[in-house]
């Protein structure tokens, strides 16, 4: 393609590079009226300016020369690089659980993009063991590459194809399951595949990176082996998500599919259990549950998968101030449930009711969640609450807002009928309501205090 | 190999070292004076040893943008270290931690380093493109420095020739080390993230002394932009040094320019040694090729051993090995540097390499000395079948680390049939180096993906041009020129007050020795008064010359006027005396004479002397001394 022999230029520096016949990875010496500059012509990101050719210097530094000032362009050879992590064929030992990895993107996996100079996923199962050999400690592993997108880009297609080819697995005879996941929306997915995959005798361990695997200190090559000891080992036969506990590389910890949640934007131990404490602790040694109640593993097959999925749904996060053309619009598209993220106990203002009473009329199944995230919906205490409730709102109990919108999704996707939709969403079926909440559900420590900085400073964070 | 043996430091010559072809350049790095840190908005420059938590890391290489595995990252990813941060909460963010993405770059910073690329008369880039440069061994949390290059190719007078800047990054510092034992490593984090700028000159120094008057002239341009850091750990400079036929060799982290003579001067010596090594081991026939050496664990043969280090090894359950080195009989004894042998380059892998950082952690056939005893070595020699010609290398520890280590003594030992090894090494107290690290290459560049590149605009640097302290070279001729006091040259001409200085002497025509001293001798004779001389700045300075030539303070009150600025923390004009009428001046010397003519004096001649002192006490602000004495007289 003409385009890749100058990827990502374009305006002057594009006609500059075309007018020497300088293409990308040629090794150039550039001429201009400031200086002389040797190097690779490298490619150029494309949210990059118009005016500037990168190249890499011989000793490994990239500039950006200005194209207007160039005046000579010298091509001395070319060379395209090839950013291949080595490829090795994963060992086989007989007498070793068999794990399967699935690969559906993000940056646990992945590598340089000169299109947007960003990182994209990048998949491969010699790859994983030329970078990670400590897999082979644990299992037998093979990898199957589902989709290679950011999480954000995950959708209904994504999660049933993903349904799927966890089924498949499990009844080929797997040991447990490993699924690459971008960490944005890793919550979102494994709520969802805690509903498709039902009664599943492996383990099914979602795992990314907060940190891409192109840096030395990344959190990648550990969380794929917490996950993969996971699934080769431990006998919890759930949908999990398994992440650093503290930032340090020290542990990772196994949270439930449906109460587990991304809780700062960049920190390596971003996922957190809301409201309960995580099933398990997972070292390079040694699994260590945290509590009983887990699903045993088993060594049947008789996984059940059911992909129902509506799409027509939507989360709405209440705001004061909110007008009721946000809810008449969903109502008007055609939607066919709403979770509501509400204040408090799980509240909105007066305005929207009239809205709200038609949705309810028109058959559109409305679940309130709240948006503290840590508690129970409870619409009783206020009048506000029992008004709404006259209009149809469902109280969602502890549901995480993004679990319900998922179970709503998926228990719409199996029927209309609003009364077997209610059923389906009010019984626990993976853990997404919980019957009590203990006092160490909600532990959110608040820095600056004596006490807490004195049992920081005691441990390795 | 020409004829040459070392001579001891004092003794070598101009003329010695160009017979080995001393070659060696600088990368001197500099921290920038700014109040935040490069890529956060962290505090910059507050250290303390206080910390309020540990963060626990390792580090794993990654491949180049190239594709290819960098040799140091590989070497650091075989030591397996535990790396400990210490974190204050007041220097240290979320940031460092690697918990959060970069913010742009510190545009002060830039400003900043790119002033010192205008200075160094390099061409500035035109679009500055960040990279990281991968650190395993845990100096840097993330695994790479943040670092940008951004001037290219500027130079600087010496002597009769040119010393060739090759090019200037601009980067954040590291962590610093706390310790360094087994498989543990601490480091402090408060000056991690720093703003500093390194700049590279080409190999053109052909003298130990030579690298060190370069190194002066570097420190002393970034200085005179009063824009940098001062003080212990402030600058530090690498130093290469490769010899003919060597190879170059990075010694790392010297702290004083004073100590560069010394570690270049040894350097050069190992090099030049090890060169004289490959030939003799060339004459025993032993090349690349045809090396051979053989591993045993000897831990059974040596359990009852005196030694006390192998003995506690074998009572606490570790193992020890025996490398044979064939026809190396006697060469670890062979000298590298002063007062150190090949011997010590196998202990240092060792300790790096296989983390076995209890000293002493290799002993050897070449020197028995007083570790085993003859029979103890009859018998390791009879047990891994050892020749008269061989020598024999001891090391114990764990199973895994003396593994590690028997294969670094082989690869080290094998190395030295070829010549010199690409390493960076580490500057020690006395005078001689140790080994670091294996030398990184190109490949250990990656673009970040997190930062956009920075275009530097003409009008940027244009406004950065209109602040810019003149080369301070060219200052010094003109302070010759003008005569000033030779001990006031070189500090005026990098001071904050050259500018000033220059416009006294032009526009307001001060006598420049008057300038010169006032400017650089007054602020010391006040610094010895332990008085805080950083409030006196070019404002204050102004103020109060301006005084002086407008006749409202004399030249014997300068002095006190800085003083009394000092104490106000600014100039006033109320600080200044009201001038003195003729008439009230005859007041004040009648009265104090009627003082001093109640005392009794050892000397009467001596009395107008005294009088004389009296009454400047008095008036020192207002009066000249001149004129008074003339009053007086």
């Amino acid at each position: 393609m003409a385009d890749d022999n100058y990827k990502g230029y374009r305006g002057r520096a594009l006609s500059v590079l075309k007018n020497f016949d300088a293409l990308v990875w040629s090794d150039v010496e550039i001429t201009t009226t400031k200086g002389n500059y040797k190097g690779i012509i490298l490619p150029r990101s494309e949210t990059a300016d118009q005016f500037h050719i990168v190249i890499k210097m011989p000793i490994g530094y990239n500039i950006g020369v200005a194209a207007d000032l160039v005046t000579d362009i010298k091509i001395r050879g070319r060379k395209e690089a090839h950013y291949k992590i080595p490829e090795k064929e994963f060992p086989y030992e007989p007498n070793k659980p068999k794990v399967k990895l699935l690969g559906t993107g993000g940056t646990i996996a992945s590598r340089l993009d000169y299109r947007t100079g960003a990182v994209i996923p990048a998949f491969s199962p010699g790859e994983l063991y030329g970078s990670v050999p400590e897999l082979a400690d644990y299992c037998n592993l093979e990898t199957e590459k589902l989709y290679g997108v950011f999480s954000e880009n995950m959708g209904p297609e994504q999660w049933k194809g993903t349904a799927e080819a966890i089924g498949r697995e499990i009844e080929k005879g797997v040991d447990g399951i490993v699924i690459g996941h971008g960490t944005d929306t890793m919550h979102h997915t494994a709520a969802v595949l805690s509903f498709m995959v039902q009664n599943s005798p492996v383990p099914i361990v979602m795992v990314g990176s907060q940190r891409s695997s192109d840096r030395p200190s990344s959190d990648a090559a550990l969380n794929l082996m917490h996950s993969v000891k996971t699934a080769a080992e431990s006998d919890i036969a759930e949908v999990m998500v398994c992440m650093f506990g503290p930032t340090s590389d020290y542990y990772g910890l196994l949270h439930r599919g449906t109460r587990v949640r991304k809780m700062h934007s960049s920190y390596r131990s971003t996922f957190r259990t809301i409201g309960d404490i995580p099933i398990a602790k997972v070292s390079r040694d040694a699994i260590t549950p945290l509590r009983q109640d887990y699903k045993r593993r088993r060594n049947d097959r008789n996984v059940k998968i059911n992909t129902a999925f509506e799409e027509k749904v939507s989360i709405v996060y209440y705001y004061p101030n909110m007008k009721p053309d946000i809810i008449e619009s969903l109502i008007d598209n055609d939607y066919k449930g709403i979770v509501i993220a509400g204040t408090g106990l799980g509240h909105v203002n007066k305005p929207l009711y009239h809205a709200l009473k038609r949705a309810h009329e028109k058959g559109i199944s409305i679940y309130m969640t709240v948006q503290t995230l840590w508690g129970y919906v409870q619409m009783y205490v206020y009048d506000t609450g029992r008004d709404m409730m006259e209009l149809g709102v469902i109280p969602g109990e502890n549901m995480l807002p993004e679990v319900a919108y998922m179970k709503l999704c998926w228990a719409l996707g199996q029927t209309t009928d609003q009364q077997k939709v209610k059923e389906i969403m009010l019984k626990s079926i993976a853990g997404e309501i919980t019957e009590r909440e203990p006092s160490n559900g909600y532990l959110i420590y608040q820095g600056g205090l004596p006490e807490v900085e004195e049992f920081i400073s005691k441990y390795v964070k | 190999m020409k004829d040459f043996l070392f001579k001891p430091f004092e003794e070598m010559t101009d003329k010695d070292y160009e017979t080995v072809g001393f070659k060696s350049g600088l990368e001197i790095h500099q921290q920038l004076f700014t109040s935040k840190k490069l890529f956060c908005r962290c505090p910059a420059g507050k250290y303390s040893e206080r910390y309020d938590a540990e963060i626990l890391r390792h580090m794993r290489p990654t491949l180049s943008e190239l594709g290819e595995y960098d040799g140091t990252a590989l070497m650091e990813f075989k030591t397996k270290k535990d790396i400990l941060y210490r974190i204050n909460r007041e220097s240290v963010c979320t940031y460092e931690m690697d918990d959060t993405p970069p913010f742009l770059i510190n545009d002060d910073a830039l400003d900043i380093a790119l002033q010192c690329g205008i200075l160094f008369d390099c061409s500035i880039v035109d679009e500055l493109h960040i990279a990281r440069k991968q650190y395993l061994d845990g100096s840097i949390p993330t695994g790479f420095q943040r670092t940008a290059i951004f001037a290219l190719d500027g130079k600087i007078p010496y002597k009769n020739r040119q010393i060739d800047i090759v090019q200037m990054s601009i980067e954040e510092d590291s962590c610093r080390e706390v310790s360094d034992a087994g498989h543990l490593r601490v480091y402090r984090t408060d000056r991690l993230g720093m703003p500093l700028i390194e700049t590279v000159t080409g190999p053109n120094m052909r003298t130990p002394f030579e690298v060190a008057e370069v190194a002066e002239i570097c420190a002393n341009l970034v200085r005179s932009t009063g824009n940098v850091r001062r003080g212990i750990g402030a600058a530090r400079e690498d130093v290469n040094v490769s010899v003919e036929g060597g190879t170059r060799i990075e010694i790392k982290g010297v702290p004083k320019i004073g100590r560069i003579p010394h570690l270049t001067y040894n350097e050069a010596m190992r090099q030049w040694n090890l060169l004289r090594l490959r030939e003799e081991l060339h004459k025993r026939g032993v090349t690349k090729e045809t090396f051979d050496s053989k591993v045993g664990d000897i831990t059974r043969i040596v359990k009852k051993a005196h030694y006390q280090p192998i003995r506690t090894a074998t009572e606490q359950g570790m193992v020890v090995k025996c490398v044979v080195l064939r026809k190396y009989a006697g060469l670890l004894r062979w000298q590298t540097q002063t007062d150190t042998y090949l011997s010590k380059e196998i202990s240092d892998r060792v300790r790096v390499i296989a983390c076995l950082t209890n000293i002493p952690n290799i002993i050897h056939s070449d020197s028995k000395g007083d570790t085993l005893t003859s029979a103890d070595w009859q018998n390791i020699k009879r047990a891994v079948g050892a020749n008269d010609d061989d020598t024999m290398v001891l090391v114990w520890g764990s199973e895994t680390d003396t593994e590690t280590a028997a294969k670094e003594i082989i690869i080290r030992a094998r190395e030295a049939t070829v010549g010199v090894p690409s390493e960076t090494r580490q500057a020690l107290r006395d005078g001689t180096n140790g080994f670091e690290r294996i030398l990184p290459g190109a490949d250990r560049m990656y673009p970040d993906t997190d930062l956009p590149p920075t275009r530097i605009t003409e009008e940027r640097l244009k406004r950065l041009r209109v602040n810019l302290p003149e080369q301070f070279w060219k200052r010094e001729k003109w302070y010759r020129e003008l005569k000033i006091p030779e001990d006031t040259i070189l500090p005026l001409s990098i001071s904050k007050f050259a500018e000033l200085f220059k416009s006294f002497v032009n526009d307001w025509k001060i006598d420049p020795t008057l300038a010169a001293v006032v400017l650089i001798q007054f602020p010391k004779r006040l610094k010895k008064k332990d008085v805080n001389i950083k409030i006196l700045d070019v404002e204050i300075m102004r103020e109060i010359l301006r005084s002086y030539k407008d006749g409202l303070l004399s030249r014997d009150g300068i002095l006190m006027a800085m003083e009394k600025s000092i104490e106000k923390g600014k100039f006033y004009p109320e600080l200044l005396p009201k001038p003195l009428t003729a008439k009230e001046l005859e007041k004040i010397i009648s009265e104090t004479n009627n003082e001093i003519s109640k005392e009794k004096l050892f000397n009467n001649e001596k009395r107008k002397e005294v009088l004389l002192g009296s009454v400047m006490n008095k008036v020192r602000m207002s009066v000249e001394g001149k004129i008074l004495a003339e009053k007086i007289h």
